[in-house]
């Protein structure tokens, strides 16, 4: 057919070429760091030069996990923004801005004082806690149908609140197992102590099922009378989907704190490359945002001259001009 | 052969009923139209007829089985819904939308086979929206929208097309086509069609026989001859209309009268 590439074409071509560049942006994830020579490193992982026990330390028990949990994190975060733009039919909503993400951390924060062990605990609680977040979003969105910007000024709202309810609760307790403000506030990777294979083992379903309700959601965005009348159970799918979404974001809340924005400038930018086909964009999703947080989590490690920034002062320099380029280019 | 048989069914929106008792059947092929004035459940009746709006009485039939009894793809294969318009915000194009009616044909993973591409190409050679499928929804006129809306129907291959006010906002150039390509897919393909329409005109042209609805409830059933009589008309619309016979075809024409006129008429006959 003239004008149109079949799905599994496009599907291998955009696999192929993010997964390169996911696997790139891994390597200079391990190769860069604050100690140690770059370029050696760069040389011990294509399995050339010296072997050095100590760089090799850094980089597979060091990096490693943390540029794992980074792709973790970037990946869930941008399928999070995609799924809730698609069923919120709003470009510019995302879990950090609806408050979803600040929910969870308020859950999560609420948990680690009760004294609940990361699984199932604690995730339970971040889940729980964003759930609520999403409900109140939800109500508000049919509350005001049509009004795009009270969805997002109640996001707003909501976010501030759990702010303030996160920075209080941080304050008032002793606990020396809570860690420090900014890594809930500004979101930070640098505290990779617990496993992340739970967390990787918790996405990984998530992504999948997303994956499988696609075409559906291709069918949602034409209009709910429309997919439902082309055979979609709208109900069941949209449930499904925000359980499943908001699943996935409190998952990387509990390892990641709060980054902000990469659930709208990773899709918003595929959307421009790919089109609005979901069954293409949900991977190309997946492995960018994947890639993105590597790179960005490699920048907040590498560019202050001492010690580290916080992921998430990176991904909001980048992602909240974005998000006003938009607004700014909605009001026309 | 009864294709649809609609059987006392009652509709309410919330707590108020906006569709009393209606019974009425369709027959196979035939091109049924659903007139009436605004509020009596025209649109109501035809999301009922596509499962989209659950009846609070009486039965639905469909070559002689409950649509209840359907599953959501099941009963999308046997009747594609044309919408008066789909949603544009989100920038898929005219060959992906005209694809996505192969969805209640596909396995899991909906990826099309060649057969499908097949199809939605045939589907937007006979709207004749094939010039724009790489085109994006957002970019189309009004006219070409709803001829993409449905190829997406025609892609869907289901026997049964359910039309609601396809022609409303279109000139009449581009109300001649629409019509015109239902009539001729009605034959080529054998469809049978239900279509709500506020234009009586169109409808004494081009439909076999006429639903007439009221406040809910059925004023008369029968063919364009039958319904469309000046008396029946100006009272279920409440208003004087003038029924002649159309020159060429001999179908019942209909025209406005402005209120001036019919009083002046009226106090001319009481005068006489």
């Amino acid at each position: 057919m003239i004008g149109y590439i079949p799905v599994y074409k496009k599907l291998i071509a955009v696999t192929l070429v993010l997964s390169l560049l996911l696997a790139f942006s891994m390597l200079l994830g391990l190769a860069i760091g604050s100690s140690g020579d770059a370029s050696a490193a760069w040389k011990l992982l294509l399995g050339q030069g010296e072997p050095d026990p100590t760089l090799e330390v850094i980089v597979w028990q060091l990096r490693w996990p943390r540029v794992i949990l980074a792709a973790t994190v970037g990946a869930s975060l941008s399928l999070g923004g995609l799924v809730f733009q698609a069923l919120l039919r709003n470009p510019l909503a995302e879990p950090y801005i609806l408050g979803v993400s600040g929910g969870s951390a308020v859950g999560a924060i609420l948990g680690i004082l009760a004294g609940f062990s990361i699984f199932p605990g604690l995730t339970l609680s971040s889940f729980g806690g964003s759930l609520l977040v999403l409900m109140l979003v939800l109500l508000l969105s049919n509350r005001r149908e049509g009004n795009s910007d009270s969805l997002l000024l109640g996001g707003v709202m909501v976010n501030a609140f759990c702010g303030a309810v996160i920075m209080f609760l941080i304050s008032v307790s002793k606990t020396s197992q809570m860690q420090k403000i900014i890594f809930w506030l500004m979101g930070d990777l640098s505290s990779v102590g617990t496993d992340t294979l739970p967390l990787l083992l918790g996405v990984l379903p998530c992504f999948l099922l997303i994956f499988l309700l696609a075409q559906p959601l291709n069918l949602l965005l034409t209009g709910r009378e429309s997919a439902s009348s082309m055979g979609v159970n709208v109900a069941a799918m949209m449930l499904v989907l925000l359980l499943t979404a908001s699943l996935m974001v409190s998952l990387t809340v509990c390892h990641s704190g709060l980054i902000g924005f990469v659930g709208l400038t990773v899709p918003h930018i595929l959307r421009l490359v790919l089109g609005s086909d979901h069954r293409i964009l949900i991977p190309a999703c997946i492995l960018s945002g994947a890639s993105y947080l590597v790179l960005c989590d490699l920048l907040a490690r590498s560019l202050p001259s001492q010690g580290e920034m916080s992921v998430g002062i990176v991904t909001a320099l980048v992602g909240a001009p974005l998000f006003i380029g938009l607004l700014w280019r909605g009001r026309k | 052969m009864n294709l649809i048989d609609i059987k006392n069914v009652s509709l309410h929106y919330g707590t108020r009923p906006v569709v009393k008792n209606v019974s009425v059947v369709v027959e196979q092929g035939e091109f049924f139209v659903i007139i009436g004035p605004n509020g009596a459940g025209k649109t109501s009746l035809l999301k009922a007829l596509s499962g989209l709006h659950p009846l609070s009485a009486g039965d639905i039939e469909i070559r002689q089985r409950a649509i209840a009894g359907y599953s959501r793809k099941e009963l999308a294969r046997t009747l594609a819904l044309v919408p008066q318009q789909i949603n544009a915000d989100f920038p898929f194009t005219v060959a992906e939308t005209v694809l996505m009616g192969r969805y209640p044909h596909l396995g899991l993973l909906s990826v099309e086979g060649r057969e499908d591409l097949r199809l939605a190409e045939q589907a937007m050679e006979l709207t004749e929206v094939s010039h724009l499928a790489s085109r994006r929804l957002g970019q189309l006129s009004g006219g070409e929208r709803q001829r993409v809306i449905i190829a997406r129907a025609i892609c869907q291959q289901s026997k049964i097309l359910l039309l609601d006010e396809p022609t409303a906002s279109l000139d009449p150039a581009h109300q001649l086509r629409i019509m015109d390509l239902m009539e001729r897919l009605r034959q080529q393909e054998q469809l049978t069609i239900v279509m709500v329409s506020h234009d009586l005109n169109l409808a004494s042209t081009y439909a076999d026989r006429l639903l007439l609805l009221k406040d809910g409830e059925v004023e008369q059933i029968g063919t364009p001859r039958q319904v469309l009589t000046q008396e029946q008309l100006s009272k279920s619309y409440g208003c004087t209309l003038l029924v002649d016979e159309n020159p060429l075809l001999g179908t019942p024409r209909v025209s406005l009268v402005s209120e001036k006129i019919a009083t002046a008429i009226k106090s001319e006959k009481v005068g006489s």
